[in-house]
């Protein structure tokens, strides 16, 4: 598994410093420069612009993913190449770097954009609403979610939102309540996979030592973080801790065997949300137990 | 036998190009109903003087034995009116015009079908709502003012109306904004600002409806009978940062804070004056479900991009249209190989 990485990244490297010398790179480079100054490129009803998202976005993220991280993906096999699924994962971080490097591990891996879905605190922030739009997330309600898997997309949830995200350093990888399962009738109701994603390694970026309730009230922002650098040392304060991450991709767990109506059965749908939940419970500590330690 | 059709609002540019169209088939005899006299002209369709808030509206439903009615004197900007003043009359021609309206068509027994004008704006913009409305969905955030609310309350007559008269056909038709060459809307002045002033970190999707479609739409609903609401726009969606760089238009990003107090200086100049729901449709986004309509046997021929395309080819070119960002590419590739080329040289 590390030999593939290393030639993966390799590989990576190479495209890169090729891209600099062939006339015909250059030729694309100004044609794509040319597209994104006139507007002329397409975009989806959810607002996801394909083609930043694979030019721009990743190429960027794919260092702090590869060289930053150093992420291992396990379970690969378990990556629908195609068909609509639900990627279920645990959350964490302070800020939402999990799935961005989710996204990324996942289309290196089978080419497919997980597209995720996010709280409506995401899409009232400037910037950020721009960029999650565009980097293919919507919002975190049953109508996306159905919209898009009807339309046979992956599509990448957390749920334990904002809980997960504001979690302190105490309380690493206890995953919390997930939310209210409304993840779970949504995929009983469309008949796809839930496949429980594991990630270790994204709990310690930002260790949450604290909270601070009447900032968060000010900002309007669900909390207000303190770690050993932010808001001490300012916007260096906001750079990730280098923990090794292992993503460890679950076997599928089938819906379309459910009777029909399950999604509407209360009891139906608690019982996978608790299978999916300790499913994620489960890998974790199987994955702590075997890491050598959190930076390597 | 004719089937006589009844337009309000014949004065507005989509309603008399409609009336036009519809005119243009013998089946129909097409009347024209609206204030002032139509600026546009109206073809083989007539035209009678009438304030659809008085009875006279009714008498003419009743006179001419009119069976359809089509009710298009809905309007976000009337004429000669700015500011708060603008937003008043407007309220008193949509809601107080529509009821009215209604109740003057409910007393008359010809009248089988009712085709009203609604609009995207019933959905309101907020970042609470899902990516694409369908017509069973409500504004997760009601419009509090001007046009939105207006919207809300036209159709809640309206569906009273089909209830107090099953017997006729109600069709009401949310339209998207509409995009083309001649459109003179408050999208389309907003857009041909020579430097756009927009909310800063919001890119909202945007998805447009050319008149022609819209006309098309609107015959349909005519001449078949498809009783219900129907979301009408082009299926696809085009970003407002596509559309300014489309323009060519430079932009200035303004804090969502003072987004409105911004627009209130453009009051007046130019006619781009945006209320609060129109600036959260451009900050948030809105994007209707358009296969409802389909599903009912109507299809826009010109996509979002095509009706914007359209609307770029006839307004002036902007600080950074296609031609100038052409030129600076190519003066930068040049340059690039000039100084390869010295290079290869010493």
């Amino acid at each position: 598994m590390p030999d593939a990485e290393v030639v993966r990244l390799e590989d990576w490297a190479d495209r890169h410093r090729g891209a600099e010398d062939t006339p015909a790179a250059r030729e694309a480079l100004a044609r794509f420069l040319r597209r994104r100054l006139e507007g002329d490129y397409p975009v989806d009803e959810f607002g996801f612009d394909v083609e930043l998202t694979e030019q721009v976005f990743l190429p960027l993220l794919r260092p702090l993913v590869r060289s930053w991280f150093r992420v291992e993906l396990r379970g690969a096999e378990n990556l629908p190449t195609t068909g609509p699924a639900l990627l279920v994962s645990n959350h964490a971080g302070a800020l939402p770097l999990d799935g961005m490097v989710l996204h990324s591990v996942v289309f290196d891996e089978i080419g497919r954009h997980p597209r995720m879905l996010g709280a409506d605190l995401i899409f009232s922030t400037p910037f950020s609403a721009d960029l999650a739009r565009k980097t293919g997330t919507t919002l975190a309600c049953p109508e996306d979610a159905e919209r898009l898997l009807r339309a046979g997309e992956l599509v990448s949830v957390f749920p334990e939102g904002f809980k997960g995200l504001g979690k302190r350093f105490a309380d690493r990888y206890k995953l919390q309540r997930f939310g209210r399962g409304g993840f779970v009738s949504t995929a009983v109701r469309a008949s796809v996979p839930i496949i429980p994603v594991s990630i270790v390694g994204s709990e310690e970026i930002y260790p949450l030592l604290g909270r601070l309730p009447t900032l968060a009230r000010a900002f309007g922002w669900p909390y207000f973080p303190l770690t050993p650098t932010f808001p001490w040392l300012g916007p260096l304060g906001m750079v990730p801790l280098p923990s090794k991450w292992v993503i460890e991709v679950g076997e599928a767990i089938a819906t379309d065997e459910l009777p029909p109506g399950a999604a509407d059965d209360p009891m139906v749908v608690f019982d996978v949300t608790d299978q999916v939940r300790e499913t994620i419970q489960q890998t974790l500590y199987t994955l702590l137990m075997q890491r050598r330690g959190t930076f390597f | 036998m004719t089937r006589k059709v009844l337009v309000t609002g014949a004065s507005r540019a989509l309603a008399a190009r409609f009336a036009r169209s519809l005119a243009a088939d013998p089946e129909f005899e097409v009347i024209g109903v609206d204030l002032i006299p139509p600026r546009d002209d109206l073809g083989l369709a007539s035209f009678v003087r009438a304030d659809i808030r008085s009875p006279a509206v009714g008498r003419v439903v009743e006179a001419r034995g009119v069976d359809t009615v089509v009710h298009m004197a809905v309007t976000s900007a009337p004429a000669g009116a700015v500011g708060r003043q603008s937003s008043e009359v407007a309220k008193e021609i949509n809601v107080i015009g529509t009821l009215q309206l209604l109740a003057a068509c409910q007393r008359v027994p010809s009248v089988r079908k009712l085709v009203v004008q609604s609009s995207v704006s019933v959905y309101g913009a907020s970042p609470r709502d899902p990516a694409s409305f369908t017509e069973d969905d409500s504004a997760r955030v009601s419009p509090r003012t001007g046009f939105g609310k207006d919207t809300i309350e036209i159709e809640s007559y309206v569906r009273g109306f089909a209830r107090r008269r099953p017997d006729v056909v109600v069709t009401t038709l949310r339209l998207a904004a509409l995009m083309g060459a001649t459109v003179d809307s408050r999208i389309a002045r907003y857009l041909a600002l020579p430097v756009v002033p927009r909310v800063l970190g919001f890119d909202a999707r945007l998805q447009f409806l050319h008149p022609d479609d819209a006309v098309g739409a609107l015959e349909h609903a005519v001449r078949e009978d498809v009783p219900g609401t129907f979301n009408v726009a082009a299926p696809d969606v085009v970003t407002l940062g596509q559309a300014l760089r489309r323009m060519g238009r430079p932009t200035v990003g303004v804090p969502r804070g003072s987004a409105s107090s911004v627009a209130s200086l453009f009051r007046g100049w130019r006619g781009a004056d945006f209320s609060a729901d129109q600036i959260d449709a451009l900050t948030y986004g809105r994007v209707m479900d358009t296969s409802r309509f389909a599903a009912a046997g109507f299809v826009p021929t010109r996509s979002s991009a095509d009706a914007l395309a359209e609307f770029v080819a006839a307004s002036r070119p902007g600080l950074l249209s296609a031609e100038r960002v052409e030129g600076a590419v190519g003066a930068v590739t040049r340059f690039a190989r000039g100084v390869e080329e010295r290079a290869g040289r010493a």
